[in-house]
């Protein structure tokens, strides 16, 4: 399988405190791949490197070669990477199908449209990846008023639209009930199934994720500690330490 | 040298009252997030109770005496008005809560003109120090000197009471997390009437200590106001010792500025402002300030829809009515339309930026006198034909919202509002002070329309086709993919931007749109008046419209269009009785408290109520 995204040596320091501190890792094609570690890891913080929500202090990111190191966001998604946050961001003022009708319009480069009525723009394309989420009988629901667990599909929905090669998903299913994140996760597989497109996440919910990844990266501290298979990550016993030793964990990380 | 060095005397010692009335402010807006207007309102409060309290009081003690308790009268006011009339609107979002202490303004204008009368007031000069002393040869006077041993001291015990007393700890609580602070149990009610009556006593002592230097006078509250925003600023919002320096940076240039450059003294501090912010966004002692929310009470905006069968119905209904009035109306009343379409329009433009695309512009007069004077200047001295000299208004004033638009767009929230203001206080010096080319407040004058237009009948129609054009325009923007993604920025810039919106650029576009819309309106205005005026770019010019805007409700796409035509017509009755500032004032206060929506925010939600079979209602 072909290398979509590396991480060189990333690293990022507030005031002094490395946040993440010396990370290279790689994702390959057509993989779902889960970056764990207890809170405070720097999970997020990866992600907002790779994505250019947050300039590296150092290190380098490549997508396929290509440097993307500190590039701002909307140029990373221009090249093909999809985005999900923690706490979802989604477009309040605008209908459900709205919100997935401005990524479609961003993605076919209309934005500076001032002809045609935007929500007349794309919906059935919208629709479609709206169906794909199972959200299609709340399409044209005001996105204020819906259930935190279909604000996240919604979300999946719109990271979709402009059919990205990776898609990085920050816990896709925080607060979801477990059948349903089990159910979404599933949704995540079959898509990278069909379409052969490549997802890192991360998440709490070990079910979760040893029942879907590919591949496991455990991150403690801002450090790498484990990359590998489900079963390789398992018997790691740094890892066990992490996450069986807990009371170890949060003597030293007081200490720190 | 001696000079400079008692010039800069003169700079510390005027900085006494600005600081005094700067901590004011900043404490107030660090505490309730309240951008209070009404502060000029309260130095001037202090300065006029202070004359009052000095001639009943005789004497060392009589002058001081008088001074402190000119202080707790004015923390006393300060309470009432927190209390009656802020506390209702608590929950609104920062920025709609100027509107009310705009309607506070015009209250306390009024009053202190029946009380006190028009007549300027003379302090007092303050017993025993009523000579100078000699510095390096140089006559200073005793009281500023005073002035200038006492400012340290009212900082240290500033100071002393933020850092050191319970209270400060409240303050400082309260300052980065409201929410927080009650959730440990405290009365945040009475923790920010308590704030509000320290900060106006402190504006109300800066208005008694100035008097030996100064006097009372009924336009000192818009004369200080702006200089108190620029120090607020500059010092960074909230920052204690940030406005200490800020005071003295901006009293210091202002005494050098009317020395050594004396046709820039209006834009001097406006433009140390501008700089400051370009340089460093938040003050110079101030941190990165979280964005406010900048929409309005009431529910989450439900996604916008263009009008039903019924709405355009009742829209065709009105411009037909606008197009047949020529018919049957007088003059008179063509001419008030016509007042209230380029009014509409220009309310119409600062809705679109404010609403649509959350950026709070305190200087959008710059765009619509711009406009005005871009046309008004080509006739004045090229006798440019009006056809081809109305155009250049829009145009104009679009460049000039881009040029002005690539410096703020970088700010957010307070600061870039702060940022537009000083632009336009630029602009306006500019016409004010520029003599040679914009004859200053004599203005610019014999500016009429083509003799095709030049009768009341044509120029309505003119209007009322451009007019309603220009605010049909705006509308199809909003509906359009640009208008989306503008207000996708607005929502969550940080999902705009990860989804390939560049939300800085898409912002700057719509800014410049907005200035060319208020352009237009100012192009409509200067050839219905024959004149222009630098007061068509004063702040009170952009106030007017950000009132009506919040007025008419910013949630709403009709806000702008429903507040213009509301105000204009309210002036246009009120404005003939004698204390009309205290009426439309209270109009103000009222609409802010019992409409915390705006106008067609309200209706439309009685609207909703009335016939609850809608569709969401009924999930």
């Amino acid at each position: 399988m072909t290398e979509i995204l590396r991480a060189d040596n990333l690293r990022k320091s507030y005031d002094g405190f490395l946040a993440v501190d010396g990370v290279s890792f790689s994702v390959r094609q057509g993989e779902l791949k889960a970056l764990i570690g207890p809170n405070g890891a720097g999970k997020s913080t990866c992600f907002n490197m790779l994505t250019g929500q947050l300039k590296p202090s150092g290190g380098e990111v490549h997508l396929e070669g290509t440097r993307i190191t500190g590039r701002p966001p909307r140029e990373i998604w221009r090249m093909g990477v999809g985005r999900t946050f923690q706490i979802t961001g989604t477009y309040r003022s605008m209908s459900v199908i709205e919100n997935v009708q401005m990524a479609l319009i961003s993605h076919h480069r209309r934005i500076f449209t001032f002809g045609p009525r935007a929500w007349k723009l794309y919906r059935d394309q919208a629709l479609e990846f709206l169906r794909t989420v199972s959200l299609e009988d709340q399409a044209d629901r005001p996105c204020s008023v819906l259930a935190y667990g279909d604000l996240k599909r919604l979300e999946l929905a719109i990271a979709l639209c402009h059919r990205p090669r990776l898609l990085l998903m920050d816990e896709p299913t925080a607060g979801m009930a477990p059948a349903a994140r089990i159910e979404l996760m599933q949704l995540v597989a079959d898509i990278v199934r069909e379409q052969g497109l490549s997802v890192l996440f991360t998440e709490h919910d070990m079910d979760v994720v040893f029942a879907h990844a590919h591949h496991i990266m455990v991150l403690n501290r801002g450090a790498l500690i484990a990359d590998g298979s489900a079963d390789e990550v398992r018997r790691d016993p740094r890892v066990q330490e992490v996450y069986l030793g807990g009371g170890t964990l949060f003597k030293e990380a007081g200490d720190a | 040298m001696a000079f400079l060095f008692a010039q800069f005397l003169t700079g510390l010692a005027n900085a006494a009252a600005l600081f005094l009335v700067a901590s004011g402010l900043s404490l107030i807006f660090g505490v309730t997030r309240i951008v209070n207007f009404a502060h000029g309102s309260f130095y001037m409060l202090g300065a006029f109770i202070g004359v009052t309290l000095m001639e009943v009081l005789p004497g060392h003690l009589g002058f001081w005496g008088a001074i402190v308790l000119t202080g707790l009268a004015v923390g006393l006011i300060g309470a009432l008005v927190e209390v009656v009339v802020l506390r209702r609107i608590y929950r609104a979002p920062e920025l709609f809560q100027l509107v009310a202490t705009f309607g506070v303004i015009l209250v306390i204008q009024d009053l202190a003109l029946m009380i006190w009368g028009a007549e300027d007031r003379l302090g007092p000069r303050a017993p025993g120090l009523r000579g100078v002393w000699r510095i390096f040869g140089e006559p200073v006077p005793k009281y500023d000197i005073v002035l200038i041993a006492i400012t340290p001291f009212i900082l240290l015990a500033l100071w002393y009471l933020i850092t050191r007393t319970r209270l400060g700890i409240l303050v400082r609580a309260a300052t980065q997390d409201r929410e927080m602070v009650g959730a440990l149990g405290v009365n945040q009610a009475w923790l920010f009437t308590g704030v509000f009556a320290l900060g106006s006593a402190l504006a109300g002592w800066g208005g008694a200590l100035q008097l030996p230097t100064g006097g009372a006078d009924l336009l000192m509250d818009f004369n200080i106001i702006g200089a108190v925003f620029v120090v607020v600023v500059i010092g960074g919002m909230g920052s204690l010792p940030g406005a200490f320096v800020a005071s003295v940076l901006i009293s210091v240039l202002n005494v050098f500025g009317v020395t050594y450059l004396p046709q820039s003294t209006l834009v001097l501090m406006f433009v140390v402002m501008a700089l400051v912010l370009i340089v460093r966004p938040y003050g110079l002692l101030g941190r990165e300030e979280v964005a406010g929310e900048h929409g309005q009470v009431g529910a989450p905006e439900t996604p916008i829809r263009p009008y039903g069968p019924l709405g355009v119905a009742l829209t065709a209904a009105l411009l037909a009515l606008l197009a047949a009035l020529p018919a049957f109306a007088d003059t008179f009343l063509m001419v008030l339309v016509i007042d209230i379409v380029v009014f509409a329009l220009f309310a119409a433009s600062l809705h679109f930026i404010l609403g649509t695309g959350g950026l709070v512009s305190f200087g959008h007069a710059a765009f619509f006198g711009g406009g005005a004077y871009a046309a008004a200047l080509l006739v004045f001295h090229t006798q440019t034909p009006m056809e081809l000299a109305f155009l250049f208004a829009p145009l104009a004033a679009g460049l000039l919202a881009l040029g002005i638009g690539w410096f703020c767009i970088r700010l957010s929230g307070v600061y870039f509002a702060m940022l537009t203001l000083a632009f336009s206080q630029l602009v306006w010096s500019l016409a004010f002070q520029w003599r040679s080319v914009t004859r200053g407040d004599d203005g610019l004058i014999n500016i009429w329309p083509a003799d095709w237009l030049n009768a009341t009948v044509p120029y309505y129609y003119f209007t009322l086709a451009l007019g309603v054009g220009g605010i049909l325009t705006l509308r199809h923007v909003i509906h359009s993919p640009f208008g989306y993604a503008l207000r996708a920025g607005r929502d969550s810039p940080r999902q705009a931007e990860a989804m390939g919106i560049d939300v800085k650029r898409v912002q700057l576009v719509a800014f410049a749109l907005a200035g060319a819309m208020a352009g237009l309106a100012g192009g409509l205005f200067v050839f219905s008046k024959g004149s222009v005026f630098p007061t068509e770019l004063e702040i009170a010019k952009s106030f007017d419209a950000l009132i009506v805007v919040f007025l008419g409700g910013v949630k709403t796409l009709a806000g702008g269009v429903v507040g213009a035509s509301f105000m204009t017509s309210v002036e246009h009755w009120l404005t003939r009785l004698e204390y009309w500032r205290l009426l439309l004032g209270l109009v103000i206060i009222a609409v802010v408290i019992l409409m915390p929506e705006g106008i067609v925010g309200t209706l439309h939600r009685l609207w909703q109520r009335w016939r609850p079979a809608s569709e969401d209602t009924a999930r």
